[in-house]
Order: C-alpha cells, then sequence, then structure tokens
C-alpha cells in the first residue's frame, strides 16, 4: 500500500501519496471512457438482434446459427462498467486479485457491447454471423506466448533477450526441414527444438563468454538468422521432388481432447488445438512452476537481480544462466515451429512477420513475468483475431481495426505500465573477480 | 521543460571523461585498435562467407565425395566459386563509376537512419523505430512531392523540410513518452513501426495518395521539380548524407546539447544531478533521431523518386540499427559502414547475376562483420592480434529506465 498514514492531533488522517491520486485518476479516466463506449454502443443500436455460433467457423447446415437479442448483452455491460467506475470515484478498487477481476470484467463488458454493436443493425437479417473469436485467439497468441517464456526465462536470469525473433526464424526453417525430411508434423517440432537451443547457445556464447552488449547481440542474431534462413531457403532448390524433402512439411493436426472439448464456449477454443498449443499450456505452467516453487527458479531470479550475493552463496551464477537461456531457446524454438508446422507448412522468407517483437513487447507489459506476460500475448492475439473477422464489416475503417493492439499498447505503456523495474542484474555479464 | 536553463551552469561539474569517447583522432594509438579489429571481424566474416558459397557451388559439392582421393578438385571448384563470388561482388558494388554511383545511393538512406539510430544510442537510448519514422518521412515528403506544385528548388526544399518534420515529430513523440510516463522507448518503438504502416496503408487506401485512374495502393512518383537534381546519374541528396554525418559529430563533439546527449547516455542519475533536465534530452534525441531516419527517407522520395509503397521502407530502418552498432554509434563510423553496407547490398545483386552466389550472402556477411565487430574478444582470439581492447561507445545498458 502506498497510502501512507499519520497521526495529528484531531486522530487519524489519511494522507494519500501522488501516486496514489494518480492511480485513481487513470482508473476512473478510463473506467468512464468505457462507460460512455458502452452507452455510445447501446444508444446508437436501432436494431439489437444478433446471429452468432460458438464454432470458429460458420457452417450453416450442420450447426445453425443462434438468434440471440444483444440488449441482454449491452444492459449488464454497461451495469458492469457503471458499478466499476462508482468504485473507482470512490476509491474503492481493490489491489489486490479482486481488482484485476474487475479490470478483467470491464475489459469484457467493452468487447461484448462492442462486438454486439459491430454486429447489429444488419441490412439483410441474419447475413452476417459473429463467429466464435476464442479459438483464434489462443492459436494467434500461442508462439507470442512462447517467445515471451523464453525471454521471461532469459531476463529473469540477467540475459536480455532482445533476439526472439531470430529464434522464431530459425525455429521456423528447421521445424519446416525437420518435419519434410521425416514425413511426420512431430518431428518438426524436435526441428524447432534444435534450432531454438542453438540460437540460445549462441547467444549465451556471446553474451557470457565474450561479453558482448546484449541489446547489440540481440539485434545482430536477428539480422543474421533473418539472412540465413533466406540464404538457406535460396539453397533449396526449386525442383519438386527435392523440395518436397525439404520444405513441404506436414501440418499439426488438431487433436480433440474427450471430455474436455464439450464444455460450452471453453472447450472448443481450448482443448480443440494442436499439440504445439497443448506444450504451450504445459509451458506457461512449468516456468510459473519453476520459477517461483522450485529451488532452481530461486537461483534464476537470484543471479538476476544480484549476480555477486548469488555467487557468494556458492550459486554458479553463469552455469544457472546458461540452463535458464537454452530452456528459454527450447520454447522459442517451439514457438518458432508454430509458423511452419504449426499453422501455414512451408517456410517463406520473414516467415515470424515481427512476432517477436510483439513477443517482447508482451514479456515487458508482463513485467517479467509468465503468467501476465502470457495475458498479455493472449490480447495480441484477441485482436488480430478481432481485426481478421470484422474485415468485412465496414461499421469501422480496417486501418482503425489494424492499429487497435498497437494503440492500446501504447496507451497501456505510458498511461498505466510506466517505469517497469527489470530484473536489476538484467543485461550485465558476470565476471568473478 | 524549460529549454533554457541548459547551457552555462554545469561546465563545473563535467564528469570524468570517457577516454574512448574522447579519443584524439590524430594520435594513432586511440583509433588504430579500432580499426584493426573491425577489419579483422571483416576478414573473419568472409572467411565463414567462404565456406558458405563453397557449400552454395554445385561443382564444389560434387567434388566432396573423393576429396581424399582428388583433393585438388574440390579445392580449385572451390577456388573458382570463392574468387568468381567475391571478385562479383566487389565489381558489382565499386568496379566502375556507375556502380559506385548506385552504392552511394543505395547508402544514404542507410547513413542517414544510421546517424539517426547512433545519436540516440549515445543518450542511452535504443531506437528501433527508424522503420515508423522513415514512413512518416515518405509520407510528408511524398504527399507534397507529387500533389503540390511549386517552382523546382522551392518544391524540393518544402519537401524536404516536410519529409524531416515529419519524422522528427514521430520521433519525437516517442521521446516525449518515455520523458514524461517513463514508457519504454524499445516497446514504443516497436509499436510506432506498426501503427506507422498502418498510417501508411490508410493513406495509400485514398485517392490522394494513388496514382490517378488506378486502385493499387502505389502513389505516383514525386515531381521532377521536387527532386533533389542530379550530377553523373548520382542524385545530390548523397551529399546531404554526408552533411548529416558532419552535423552530427559537430553536434555530439562540440556543442553543449551534445555533451548533455553524451553525458545522459552514460549515467543519467549523475546528469541530473548536475542540474540537466533529462527529460528534455530523451525528448530532442529522440526529435533529432526522427528528423535523420526523416532524412534518410526523402533521400529515396525525392533523390531515387521511388513511388510510396506499403514495402518502400523495407528493412532499412532495421539495416540502420547494424550500421549505427557497426560504426560504434560514431558519426565517422556510421557513414563508413553504411558504406560498407550499402556496397555489400549493392554487390549482392551483381554476384548473384554473374556468379550464381545468392544474394542473400551479402546479407549473411553484413549480419557476421557486425557480430565479429561486437565481440572483439573472440576475434583476438581467432586471429590471434595483439591489442587493447577498445571500448564501445554504445550505450544501450538493458531495459533500465
Amino acid at each position: 500500500m502506498s497510502a501512507a498514514t499519520a497521526v495529528s492531533d484531531v486522530g487519524r488522517v489519511e494522507v494519500r501519496d501522488h501516486a496514489d491520486v494518480q492511480r485513481q485518476i487513470k482508473l476512473v479516466v478510463v473506467y468512464a471512457v468505457v462507460a460512455l463506449a458502452v452507452l455510445a454502443f447501446l444508444l446508437t443500436t436501432s436494431d439489437p438482434t444478433i446471429w452468432y455460433t460458438l464454432d470458429e467457423r460458420l457452417n450453416r447446415k450442420e450447426n445453425p446459427p443462434v438468434e440471440a437479442n444483444g440488449l441482454f448483452v449491452l444492459w449488464p455491460a454497461l451495469a458492469v462498467s457503471v458499478v466499476a467506475l462508482a468504485l473507482a470515484a470512490l476509491n474503492r478498487v481493490p489491489r489486490d486479485w479482486r481488482g484485476m477481476v474487475l479490470h478483467l470484467l470491464v475489459g469484457v463488458a467493452f468487447f461484448a457491447g462492442f462486438l454486439v454493436w459491430v454486429y447489429a443493425d444488419q441490412e439483410r437479417a441474419g447475413s452476417i454471423v459473429m463467429t466464435n473469436p476464442l479459438p483464434g485467439t489462443v492459436r494467434l497468441a500461442t508462439p507470442l506466448i512462447f517467445g515471451a517464456l523464453a525471454g521471461v526465462m532469459c531476463e529473469r536470469a540477467g540475459v536480455i533477450n532482445i533476439a526472439i525473433e531470430g529464434q522464431f526464424l530459425m525455429g521456423a526453417f528447421f521445424a519446416s526441414v525437420a518435419s519434410s525430411l521425416a514425413f511426420n508434423a512431430e518431428m518438426g517440432l524436435l526441428g524447432g527444438v534444435l534450432a531454438g537451443l542453438a540460437m540460445a547457445a549462441l547467444l549465451g556464447v556471446f553474451a557470457m563468454r565474450y561479453l558482448v552488449n546484449q541489446v547489440v547481440l540481440g539485434v545482430v542474431l536477428i539480422a543474421l538468422a533473418t539472412a540465413l534462413t533466406s540464404f538457406l531457403l535460396s539453397q533449396i532448390p526449386n525442383d519438386p521432388e527435392i523440395k518436397a524433402y525439404l520444405n513441404e512439411p506436414l501440418i499439426l493436426p488438431r487433436i480433440e481432447i474427450p471430455v474436455l472439448s464439450d464444455i460450452p464456449l471453453l472447450g472448443n477454443t481450448l482443448f480443440n488445438q494442436t499439440l504445439l498449443v497443448y506444450l504451450m499450456y504445459a509451458s506457461v505452467a512449468l516456468v510459473s512452476w519453476l520459477l517461483f516453487q522450485t529451488k532452481w527458479g530461486l537461483r534464476v531470479r537470484s543471479v538476476g537481480e544480484h549476480p555477486k550475493a548469488a555467487d557468494t552463496v556458492g550459486i554458479k551464477v553463469n552455469r544457472v544462466r546458461w540452463q535458464a537461456v537454452l530452456l528459454g531457446g527450447v520454447f522459442a524454438g517451439l514457438g518458432g515451429a508454430y509458423f511452419t508446422v504449426g499453422s501455414t507448412g512451408s517456410f517463406d522468407n520473414g516467415a515470424s512477420a515481427g512476432n517477436g517483437f510483439i513477443a517482447l513487447a508482451a514479456v515487458i507489459m508482463g513485467r517479467w513475468h509468465p503468467f501476465f506476460a502470457s495475458m498479455a500475448a493472449l490480447f495480441f492475439g484477441f485482436m488480430w483475431t478481432l481485426q481478421s473477422q470484422l474485415s468485412f464489416l465496414d461499421k469501422i475503417p480496417g486501418e482503425l481495426l489494424r492499429a487497435s493492439p498497437y494503440l492500446a499498447t501504447v496507451i497501456a505503456v505510458a498511461g498505466f505500465v510506466g517505469q517497469v523495474r527489470p530484473p536489476a542484474a538484467d543485461g550485465e555479464p558476470y565476471v568473478k573477480s | 521543460m524549460s529549454p533554457e536553463q541548459s547551457a552555462p551552469e554545469k561546465t563545473g561539474t563535467d564528469p570524468k571523461p570517457d577516454p574512448e569517447v574522447h579519443a584524439d583522432l590524430r594520435s594513432p594509438v586511440s583509433w588504430l585498435p579500432t580499426v584493426v579489429e573491425t577489419l579483422a571481424a571483416i576478414v573473419v566474416a568472409l572467411v565463414i562467407g567462404a565456406v558458405l558459397v563453397v557449400l552454395s557451388d554445385q561443382e564444389a559439392i560434387e567434388a566432396l565425395p573423393y576429396l581424399f582421393s582428388y583433393p585438388a578438385d574440390f579445392f580449385s571448384a572451390s577456388w573458382d566459386a570463392i574468387s568468381s563470388s567475391y571478385t562479383a561482388l566487389v565489381k558489382g558494388s565499386v568496379g566502375s563509376l556507375d556502380r559506385l554511383g548506385t552504392t552511394l545511393e543505395r547508402s544514404a538512406p542507410l547513413i542517414c537512419a544510421g546517424l539517426g539510430v547512433s545519436l540516440a544510442f549515445r543518450a542511452g537510448l535504443f531506437n528501433i523505430g527508424a522503420t515508423g519514422q522513415m514512413v512518416f518521412g515518405f509520407l510528408a515528403a511524398g504527399y507534397i512531392g507529387f500533389t503540390w506544385d511549386l517552382p523546382p528548388v522551392i518544391h524540393m526544399l518544402v519537401a524536404l523540410v516536410a519529409g524531416v518534420t515529419a519524422g522528427a515529430l514521430w520521433g519525437g513523440l516517442v521521446g516525449l513518452l518515455k520523458a514524461r510516463t517513463g514508457a519504454h522507448e524499445v516497446i514504443t518503438t516497436i509499436m510506432f513501426n506498426y501503427l506507422a504502416a498502418s498510417v501508411l496503408l490508410f493513406a495509400l487506401s485514398k485517392d490522394a495518395f494513388q496514382r490517378p485512374g488506378s486502385d493499387n495502393t502505389q502513389s505516383p512518383p514525386v515531381a521532377d521539380s521536387a527532386t533533389f537534381g542530379s550530377v553523373f546519374d548520382i542524385h545530390l541528396g548523397v551529399l546531404l548524407a554526408f552533411a548529416a554525418a558532419a552535423a552530427v559529430w559537430w553536434l555530439l563533439e562540440r556543442s553543449t546539447l551534445g555533451f548533455e546527449l553524451r553525458a545522459v547516455g552514460a549515467n543519467p542519475d549523475a546528469s541530473r544531478t548536475a542540474g540537466m533536465n533529462v527529460a528534455r534530452v530523451y525528448t530532442v534525441a529522440m526529435l533529432l533521431s526522427g528528423a535523420l531516419a526523416g532524412l534518410g527517407a526523402t533521400m529515396q522520395v525525392l533523390g531515387d523518386q521511388a513511388s510510396l509503397s506499403p514495402t518502400l521502407a523495407g528493412t532499412i530502418g532495421f539495416d540502420a540499427i547494424t550500421v549505427a552498432l557497426l560504426g560504434r554509434a560514431t558519426p565517422l563510423g556510421t557513414v563508413l559502414a553504411g558504406l560498407l553496407f550499402g556496397a555489400l547490398s549493392v554487390g549482392g545483386v551483381a554476384m548473384q547475376a554473374s556468379a550464381g552466389t545468392p544474394k542473400e550472402l551479402a546479407q549473411v556477411l553484413s549480419a557476421l562483420i557486425v557480430l565479429f565487430v561486437a565481440a572483439p574478444a573472440l576475434v583476438r582470439g581467432l586471429t590471434r592480434l595483439k591489442t587493447s581492447g577498445s571500448g564501445s561507445t554504445v550505450l544501450a545498458k538493458g531495459w533500465g529506465g
């Protein structure tokens, strides 16, 4: 609690510091904007009937779209945002997990209201059907989450990893090659992991053995990976017979988990995905557990915060850092594999399309915490899915929709995250004196 | 943020000058190690590149299985491949006046954007956003270039100023956000790149930016009155790039503002204690960095008369970072690095055409060169050079504020 209290002769007087007041103002402003937006959605909707399906793709024959009255969404959304606004105005927004739930509820209220508004008032009733954006969200967020985990692992141990994009590219390329050679999609994952490990090893050697400035190193590794993958790709002959062995991978099939996938809404979202997505769930849990529940995690965090102190109590600083960097490389390689065997198949130049940079942003927005970084990644995935789903509705310009996740990130970072606190020894090589 | 409070008060608080930063250019002792190490890095990169050339050469690969019975076959095939590739690379980039001109024109935007990144590095800022800043330079310079109707030289000057200003404002916004809210410039510049790309797409979808009668996302080239004009087929914007390098040198080494930039880059806390306005320095540094990227954008739009398209910025904004790193964030180094990268890029195409070696090899070479320049210890180990380590003036220390 940053609100300090002081005792005066009248009794206990609460003295609030600047940051506390700022927090209240920001919350009030954001919640007011959300409440006003939802109110505007409500007022500008004349025919609130919407059609939706819980499937990711519309299939009118098997699963006819369901008709619903959007007012049943808009009014509760307005109620939630107004209640939140009132709580913020009275400075009663809790700072613990209940506060997080409240933020999340307001966010859900906003997007639900927005979706109803976008899909309402159709010219031909029932011509456009809202599909479930959540499976796409999870899928698009998968590489971002893997990348963010790689960043979190490295940076918690005190090694800056800007090169996530480079690890993605190498992972994607070698996943494609491995899968094509083995005629097996799962082997592609192995290829991706090995490539990610190799890039991580390069990062480790230059950062820890040759003490290269790690920000510089990250940029150089991205350039190297971009160049190497396009060089290697140009080496694959266009002869279809040879190409089939090198860059025509099998794509990971979807696996439906028996009972869980029947849960309404979430089952289809979470449990009807590829192996890579299930690995992603496991990885988030694994990293959270490793970092915060195990002795090894404590060591990783201690070499990232204060390597000298860690060394004094007998922790081998660079050995722990190596382990963390290599583990990060495994995740980054899996994230890279998404771009070939996990989604589209063949590798193409710049396959990861800047996802590594977004993952880097997710690391910082998530304050170097695996769970919050994953949440930030999910946000990007959601916005991308929404953008592709809404692209054929002309209610809002596509460019605005395309820019919105980045704009939201800038606002979030400038307005709320502000001066983040990275691990104290992030980017400082440790040389035992 | 009062801009006036800077100048005279802080002469007494001069932090201990860093011997590398203040290296006396006249004595070879100070710059020789850097030069030797950089050359060694280039040699090591070329050697690795040669291995890749051999591996991509059909004849050499075919001679490999009987390497031990007929070693001469393999080595002569390899030697042919290596020598023809590297000869083509050199000939294609600096072999004739014509090629030299192309190299200079290719280098000019790299040098400008690289100078911007260098300047930000010296202030301790890592500007990944040169791409976005260039996009705004494209939009402003291009729009004025192909819609306004002005007399020749004035038209060019107006478009130039507009391009530089637009880049500066887009970059300055990053500095302002960092100064006011502490938002880390790496995140904001990445996001601003995407935002700029969206703005560019939006603009190119409007009639004002499209070729008349066409619906493609491509603009017309700027009017002839807005171009830089050229001598021997080299546009004069190239001179501007060198002038910009001289200006940046003067700014960093001779002006009060430059001193503040370097001081803040070396230690923002100490600078604040010494009475400098760190927030203002961040904003100004990003403003100037963006202006230089905008200048780089005008090289393409007003110099090469390139039309605006979603891919016009290409990888220049990112290559600018590697150029700045290779140039160790000094103006002279950035110019040389920009020339080298421009030559590699132009020569790479020629190499593919005449020797059949893929042009991507040039990209690999440039990445390797920077990697080895960044790791002097490795190059010293590989080449048994005995130079005392030369420091880097790149001051990107990490995430800390």
